[in-house]
């Protein structure tokens, strides 16, 4: 299959180099890092490398990263951990939370309100799908346990003025996640510029491997560990840690750290060439989420009339990979809640569109794109009426 | 695709061609909650397997307005009038034809392939004709026969020379999963019940009690609703006497039910409309041919002439006692399947 791959938000292809470096830890130095002997001294030396490194780039102690098997864990472990345990100290019992989060959250705060009896409060966002300090401020109460907003949103690619909302939780003595998982492939991440109390982050958005993500828990923050066992990762969170993920997370990592300046000089104009041809070259076109304040690779449309799920199967079919906040493997498409929370109307909301650029991404196949997207749409739209 | 042995050993036979193959599996609307038997969770995961294993892309495609505009309300409709309806025809000429070729020449595709039994065949003079499949027994002709020339012209029928076990054992040879969807008498919308009470939930005003009535329109007895019962049915009358008694006709003014005994069932002459000739246009003249009235039913020999506007008249050779308005009529010489239309009420 020569496809071209425009799907980066939703995953990325391992970097050779991470590769090359988890390598020796499936078979070589493949000890469990809490055995006492040299192999498990080995592994261990690996993990404690992985979580320095790491924290080192996020500005943070080592013992405020935690390595999980996901964003979504490290989402859960957030909001559940944080949850409860200020409810067990303070009786907290409210979570403040964007509409516009991951379900990795939006689900989790859900179960928080309907089976732990949780009060969950949506901040009101804006059109283009961002949440404003003042909002965050006017529903902040005494008894809030949590504060959620995550950095960079997976779907319309608006990013939030997170310093901003950390700063105001700080100042009340409320605990404040940002989920950041989306937009680690992008930006260097400093929690402490971010005035983040915790920060969900995951691999395989930044070319390292899928099934590991980390969370950082700022030191004094409570948590009560989701799984529970033994006492791997300051006993926040129990199983024996996939070694030769975490080495290559951290890779990654440090490849965004280094590489990250050139990923955007490359990626930017390349997407700002596609978002102007889109919106001059189909009729009844529009961008979603922020025309400026969004993530460098990433142009996200709704196209009225059009059906966004056979859309992404012509494209596909066509050779190009991109996908949809409605599309659905199984037939069934619904508006995305995002779109029908930012007021989209059913016609514009069923045909979004997402592409999502990368470090591999071309000119040519920019070119390509735009070269027979049109078509497609217009098909598409034919075939609707 | 359905997940089932047909599609998945057809599309194995086309990729072994050398065809770029695309799956394809329709979502189609569904009574409820339930899902369409067609496009259920494990039928689609049994698809996508197929796919993933014979490697090529697969894709759910939403015709689930276009089935309840297309085939499920003429269904309710053809109720509300008194009719069997067979939606199944409706479903292949409407949904898995035009409304699926339209889509697959959108993602590129040049043919439509399905996993029917049945065969296609060019003449010297450019036209496609319709056969039976060679295994008599699985031959789908009969629920094909709404095709037209240009829906013929883009259609593969990858299985028209195998009989249904040669199928099976091609999913051995190709590591195929072999599951078969049962081959079920209910319909594929219909959720939990069967189309009685799908009718009953959808339209109350349906299917509602009247009077059964004898041949001289005296009342008889009481039926709970004409949906219930169809022409020849003899079952759930629920009247005694002493010969056997059978539905002769509906009247659907009355919402009454006709019944008589065996000799006032039988019919050689009868109607049907909105034919469709497979070759494009009506014989000028009246034609012998074989005639099939119902999906499961032997052929009886008689003569058709073309009326006006896609009507025919049929002209059996000796009666038959379940001839079923709404049902079709299928037309054949030899294995020529010729088209056929749908039978009218009297
Ligand atoms: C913003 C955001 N949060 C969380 C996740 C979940 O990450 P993972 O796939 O690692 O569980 C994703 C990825 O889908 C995401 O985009």
């Amino acid at each position: 299959m020569n496809n071209i791959y425009l799907d980066y938000a939703a995953t990325t292809p391992v970097d050779e180099r991470v590769i090359t470096a988890m390598q020796p830890y499936f078979n070589i130095r493949f000890g469990n890092p809490s055995s006492l002997h040299q192999f498990g001294q080995q592994a261990e030396t690996a993990l404690d490398l992985s979580r320095r490194e790491m924290a080192g780039y996020l500005g943070a102690m080592p013992s405020e990263l935690i390595f999980t098997s996901s964003g979504s864990e490290s989402d859960n472990l957030a909001l559940r951990g944080t949850a409860f345990a200020s409810r067990e100290k303070t009786g907290a019992n409210h979570l403040l939370v964007s509409p516009i989060e991951h379900p990795a959250v939006l689900a989790t705060a859900r179960q928080l309100a309907d089976l732990h009896g949780f009060d969950v409060t949506y901040i009101p966002v804006d059109e283009f799908g961002m949440v404003s300090p003042t909002m965050v401020q006017t529903n902040l109460r005494d008894d809030t346990a949590l504060v959620s907003v995550m950095h960079a949103n997976n779907e319309i690619g608006t990013l939030n003025p997170i310093a901003e909302i950390g700063q105001l939780c700080r100042d009340r003595g409320i605990p404040f996640h940002s989920d950041a998982v989306q937009s680690a492939a992008h930006f260097p991440l400093d929690v402490n510029d971010l005035k983040v109390d915790l920060m969900a982050l995951g691999a395989h958005k930044f070319y390292g491997p899928k099934g590991v993500g980390a969370l950082y828990v700022r030191s004094g923050i409570d948590l009560i560990p989701m799984l529970t066992g033994g006492s791997q990762e300051l006993g926040l969170r129990a199983a024996t840690q996939n070694t030769p993920l975490i080495v290559g997370m951290a890779k990654a990592f440090k490849l965004v750290q280094v590489d990250h300046n050139a990923r955007t000089n490359h990626i930017r104009p390349l997407r700002d060439h596609l978002i102007n041809q889109v919106l001059s070259l189909i009729p009844s076109s529009q961008l979603t989420g922020h025309p400026e304040t969004r993530l460098p690779n990433h142009a996200s449309f709704v196209f009225e009339d059009a059906d966004g799920n056979l859309l992404i199967s012509v494209l596909d079919a066509a050779g190009f990979a991109c996908s949809s906040g409605s599309a659905c493997k199984t037939g069934d498409p619904e508006p995305s809640l995002l779109l029908t929370h930012l007021n989209y109307s059913l016609s514009w909301a069923m045909g979004s569109l997402r592409v999502t650029l990368g470090k591999d991404t071309t000119s040519d196949d920019i070119d390509a794109f735009l070269e027979i997207l049109p078509g497609c749409i217009q098909q598409v739209r034919e075939l609707k009426s | 695709m359905s997940g089932g042995v047909d599609s998945s050993v057809s599309a194995a036979l086309l990729k072994e061609q050398g065809y770029d193959v695309i799956g394809v599996m329709l979502r189609l609307w569904s009574d409820s909650d339930s899902q369409n038997r067609c496009c259920a969770p494990d039928a689609q995961a049994e698809a996508r397997h197929i796919a993933g294993l014979l490697e090529f892309p697969f894709y759910v495609i939403d015709a689930q307005d276009q089935f309840y505009q297309a085939v499920v309300l003429p269904f309710i409709d053809g109720y509300a009038q008194g009719i069997t309806p067979n939606p199944c025809l409706n479903c292949n000429r409407l949904i898995r034809w035009d409304f699926l070729l339209e889509r697959a020449a959108a993602l590129g595709a040049k043919y439509l392939a399905t996993g029917h039994y049945a065969r296609i065949q060019q003449t010297p003079t450019e036209h496609y004709q319709l056969l039976k499949s060679r295994d008599l027994q699985k031959d789908q002709s009969y629920v094909l026969h709404v095709l037209t020339q240009k829906s013929l012209s883009q259609t593969i029928f990858p299985l028209a020379n195998l009989s249904k076990s040669q199928v099976r054992k091609l999913a051995g040879e190709y590591s195929l999963p072999v599951a078969e969807r049962p081959d079920s008498q209910d319909l594929c919308f219909v959720g939990q019940g069967d189309y009685r009470d799908f009718l009953r939930k959808t339209d109350p005003s349906i299917n509602k009690p009247g009077p059964i009535l004898n041949p001289e329109s005296k009342i008889i007895g009481e039926h709970p609703g004409l949906a219930d019962f169809t022409i020849g049915q003899r079952k759930g009358l629920r009247i005694s006497s002493p010969e056997s008694l059978y539905v002769i006709r509906k009247d659907i003014d009355q919402n009454a039910l006709i019944v008589g005994n065996k000799e006032h069932l039988g019919r050689t002459e009868f109607f049907a409309d909105q034919v469709n000739w497979i070759a494009g246009v009506p014989p000028q003249d009246p034609i012998q041919a074989t005639i099939k009235i119902r999906y499961k039913s032997p052929e009886t020999p008689g003569t058709i002439t073309a009326l006006k506007g896609h009507s025919v008249q049929i002209q059996l050779e000796s009666p038959l006692p379940d001839i079923t308005p709404g049902q079709a009529a299928v037309f054949y010489q030899n294995d020529i399947c010729l088209g056929g239309g749908i039978i009218r009420s009297d």
